[in-house]
């Protein structure tokens, strides 16, 4: 691939990529009420939406060989219960990640 | 504009260390092959995306196809409208530059804090949007411009701190069960995201994990349902 075409390749995958995060908007202008439905769903969607953005990030774990998601899944209970105890997310997420880095450096 | 700030700076954090790895880690593996260091920052200006980023490195150094490219990055991306739903009653309030913005910078991450953060009344949405996008972005660029002028940087061993960023998704996601009365959508969202994964694999499940979630959002309310067959 030339220099030029490079450029023009991410270009194109800019556009893409603006192209999904404004088409909404476009749909849905402020000064239009946007139907009872969308509203529902901005309502109800930011827990499955976050769901399914944790799902992604989990998306390539490997189970099939050691060490079977243990660090992930030992670091991801250590979070759950911090928050649950203190509410902090900030402190929930250092200690989770530090957790998982001393698991994958130091034990698995 | 400093109360928004004062508000916005620490929320930010956990992404501050989760982007500037990543973008450490882009701009190390985008000039390993021989992008341009230029096109790699022009990247994270421009597109702003992780996943999006990783995968155009791909299409880069394969030979030139713009229209497959540009359906690659729609597919890749498409997540981003489902963010655009549930930010619409809250963007739709914003006003002028910022607000495009805000929009353009919509990421993951900072997808994921906004819907997470309640802003006080006393602190200017429009600058509180405004800040934490671009706050994030600048973590984003920065941490590229370093992956692009160093070949190493290894003070001391962070493997594994790309966790930061499913930390930060657990964490989340637990506060919102905890502060929720209702938890049909948090489940119906984990479910149907673990039931595509199994079924169509991790590089396609997105698409219809998204159609499953908010179809069966809709059923699930009878009300809405009815309106709609009005």
């Amino acid at each position: 691939m030339s220099d030029t075409q490079q450029w023009l390749t991410v270009l194109l995958i800019g556009i893409a990529t603006i192209l999904t995060r404004f088409i909404i908007f476009w749909i849905f202008p402020p000064t239009k009420r946007p139907p009872a439905f969308i509203e529902y769903l901005g309502k109800v969607l930011p827990a499955a939406a976050i769901a399914l953005i944790l799902v992604y990030s989990l998306k390539d774990i490997d189970l099939t060989s050691f060490p079977f998601a243990l660090p992930e899944a030992i670091s991801i209970l250590a979070i759950v219960l911090i928050q649950k105890w203190r509410r902090n997310t900030l402190l929930s997420v250092v200690s989770g990640t530090i957790t998982y880095m001393f698991l994958i450096q130091a034990v698995f | 504009m400093k109360q928004a700030l004062k508000e916005a700076f620490p929320l930010t954090l956990p992404i501050m260390a989760g982007y500037v790895f990543l973008g450490i880690s882009f701009g190390l593996l985008a000039t390993s092959q021989s992008i341009s260091a230029l096109l790699t920052v022009i990247m994270s200006l421009f597109i702003y995306s992780g996943a999006t980023q990783f995968t155009a490195v791909n299409l880069l150094i394969a030979s030139f196809d713009p229209i497959g490219s540009f359906l690659l990055a729609v597919m890749v991306s498409a997540r981003h409208i489902f963010y655009g739903i549930t930010m619409l009653p809250i963007y739709s309030q914003l006003s002028g530059w910022k607000k495009n913005y805000a929009i353009f910078a919509l990421t993951d991450e900072t997808f994921s804090l906004n819907v997470a953060t309640a802003v006080p009344k006393n602190v200017n949405k429009n600058w509180f949007y405004f800040l934490t996008s671009f706050l994030n972005q600048s973590y984003w660029v920065i941490g590229t411009m370093i992956g692009v002028f160093l070949e190493k940087i290894i003070v001391f061993n962070i493997e594994g701190i790309e966790f930061i960023l499913v930390a930060m998704f657990v964490a989340i996601f637990t506060e919102q069960w905890l502060s929720a009365e209702d938890h049909k959508p948090a489940l119906l969202g984990l479910g149907g995201s673990l039931l595509m994964l199994v079924v169509f694999g991790s590089t396609h499940f997105m698409i219809p994990a998204m159609l499953f979630i908010i179809i069966s959002l809709l059923i699930i309310e009878p009300k809405i349902r009815g309106e709609e067959s009005v």
